[in-house]
């Protein structure tokens, strides 16, 4: 068990090489020349050159590369080039945010999502099922943009009970999390409801129901406790889902958050923050993939964890 | 095909149908501004109102849809291709080049698809070639995974076997007995993935990313109305509404379309770009 969580981590450091490869390359290939962002179009040569060398960008492309990555081995992130602050500080001041709306998102999606799914799933054909499923399709297809704008239309400014926008407490909370939640629950109702229905017809169930066994109890203990497997996956891949939401919905509700850290980057060719929000997403994602197996063995002891499947 | 998805091919059949023929129909020009009419609730003159400049919504949906749908499903065609030959090639050489495409694969699978959308997208000027690109490029990777598994499993069947066994090529094995097993199953996978096209494109649009003002993309129109939302909300909307009909019905017409041909697991749910 522990030899394949180290071999799992040990396989993160190509992954993570790979990573940096890629997000360099990105933002190397960026259009536009960050000194000159940095110091205005019509500023003297000279001041030009002497920013230019304080960034580093006067370096050839495989320095800046292996710079930045000995710099990643130490822990550091580098400089943004316009609050020349530590851009893992800052990353770290907003990943709590994005993460409480993350926690929040799951609190609204899971329970409801996994109990919606075993309904639907029990009641096969029947109208409530029908209603449910295309409900929950329906909400697949909401762009997440403009589900968040119909929230924000209904919540703040036609009943005015909570705020439009703005990081804070809980009344700011609750309309981002809502718009984040909405596919993560159509997705998790739909995911329960298939995993019900193949766990239903097997011949364990039967025998169970055939030894007298109340209902409730072989909804609850058979059926959930086989069915939960596929979905704790996709609760798992949710979370770098959550990750591509927050980049719209903090936007749309001015959250904080590191969505939004990640697109004010973007706008002004910020590349150290550019590179850091990656990064810290992608390995969030991987680790919480590792997590996802690792749980998995203790729910289904028949998963057996070794080497990496494929 | 069961009624949904009847019923899903029909109304995507008509919102192609009348995207398409939009430049024959309309009395409006997309972007000609009239400023005696703006923000002008829908009406006989402007079925769907106008927006801030005066432009007539239905116009500029209409025109848009060109836009929106031609880039998801060129972008979904072109990811298709790529994936198929990625992974065609790995599982039939196997060995390196395939340990090689499936780190890549695997690294690309890692990223939130989002985010890597946006980071290939801002590495070329904004425009609709940008988002084609941009998708495509996060795209491929999951049609490659499935395309090396169907190619796994054909080469150790018997006609592989007898293909080999009278004399053909590795090339005409590839491209007459493989190639012809692997088009439709990567056909039936594109149409599942095209309603996650669609959202991540109008996404992309939203964002500032795609075509640029004053073209119509339905992403961006919402985009550029929403500070509208309360005071103008037949400015929001029809373009919000019309994206999530498109991804609705391209999504059921992809469950039909998964439950007939039984591919795609489960855990692909979430994988859509």
């Amino acid at each position: 068990m522990s030899a394949y969580v180290i071999k799992r981590i040990i396989l993160l450091i190509p992954m993570l090489l790979g990573i940096t490869m890629i997000t360099f390359a990105l933002t190397k290939a960026l259009p536009g020349d960050p000194v000159y962002t940095l110091v205005g179009e019509r500023s003297s040569p000279e001041i030009v050159e002497k920013v230019r060398k304080e960034i580093g960008a006067d370096k050839g492309t495989m320095r800046q590369y292996i710079g930045y990555v000995s710099l990643l081995a130490k822990g550091e992130m580098g400089r943004s080039y316009y609050t020349n602050r530590k851009v893992l500080d800052d990353i770290k001041s907003r990943f709590p945010k994005t993460l409480a709306l993350a926690a929040m998102a799951m609190i609204i999606a899971v329970p409801p999502g996994i109990g919606l799914g075993l309904f639907a799933a029990l009641r096969k054909g029947a109208v409530s099922d029908r209603i449910i499923s295309t409900a929950s399709m329906i909400f697949i297809s909401l762009p997440v943009f403009w589900s968040g704008l119909l929230i924000m239309l209904f919540f703040s400014l036609s009943l005015k009970i909570l705020p439009p926008s703005g990081t804070g407490g809980l009344r700011y909370i609750l309309l981002p999390s809502l718009t984040l939640a909405l596919p993560a629950l159509a997705t998790i109702i739909r995911v329960t409801r298939v995993s019900v229905l193949d766990v239903v017809n097997m011949p364990f169930i039967r025998t169970a129901r055939a030894k007298g066994i109340k209902e409730k109890s072989i909804n609850m203990l058979h059926i959930m406790k086989n069915a939960l497997i596929p979905v704790l996956t996709v609760i798992g891949l949710d979370f770098g889902s959550y990750l591509n939401g927050a980049v719209l919905t903090e936007t749309i509700f001015g959250w904080d958050g590191i969505g939004r850290f990640t697109m004010e980057g973007i706008i002004k060719r910020d590349y150290p923050v550019i590179m850091g929000c990656i990064i810290v997403g992608t390995v969030l994602f991987v680790l919480i993939n590792l997590l996802v197996d690792v749980i998995y063995h203790y729910i289904d002891p028949r998963v057996r964890l070794h080497g990496t499947d494929r | 095909m069961g009624l949904t998805g009847k019923i899903s091919t029909c109304i995507l059949a008509c919102i192609f149908f009348f995207s398409l023929i939009s430049p024959a129909v309309v009395r409006y020009s997309p972007d000609a501004i009239d400023l005696d009419s703006i923000r002008q609730p829908p009406s006989f003159q402007h079925p769907l109102g106008t927006d801030n400049k005066g432009r007539d919504i239905l116009t500029r949906i209409l025109y848009g849809g060109r836009i929106s749908i031609g880039v998801s499903v060129i972008a979904a065609l072109l990811s298709m291709g790529i994936g198929l030959a990625v992974g065609m090639l790995s599982g039939f050489i196997g060995g390196k080049t395939d340990f090689l495409f499936m780190a890549l694969v695997d690294l690309i699978l890692a990223f939130p698809s989002l985010l890597l959308a946006i980071g290939v997208s801002v590495l070329l000027p904004p425009g609709i070639y940008t988002v084609m690109i941009a998708l495509s490029a996060v795209g491929w990777a999951s049609f490659a995974r499935l395309m090396r598994g169907q190619v796994l499993c054909l080469k150790e069947s018997a006609f592989i076997e007898a293909a080999r066994a009278v004399g053909c090529g590795k090339i005409r094995i590839m491209f007459v007995h493989l190639l012809p097993q692997c088009v439709p199953l990567a056909l039936v996978m594109t149409g599942l993935k095209l309603g996650g096209y669609i959202l991540t494109e109008s996404a992309l649009s939203f964002l500032g990313l795609g075509a640029q003002p004053p073209t119509a993309t339905w992403g961006s129109m919402v985009s550029a109305n929403r500070a509208y939302i309360n005071s103008a909300p037949w400015m929001v909307f029809p373009p919000g509404i019309i994206i999530a009909l498109t991804a609705l019905c391209f999504n059921l017409l992809g469950d039909d379309l998964r439950e007939k041909f039984d591919i795609g697991s489960r855990h692909d749910l979430k994988k859509h770009v």
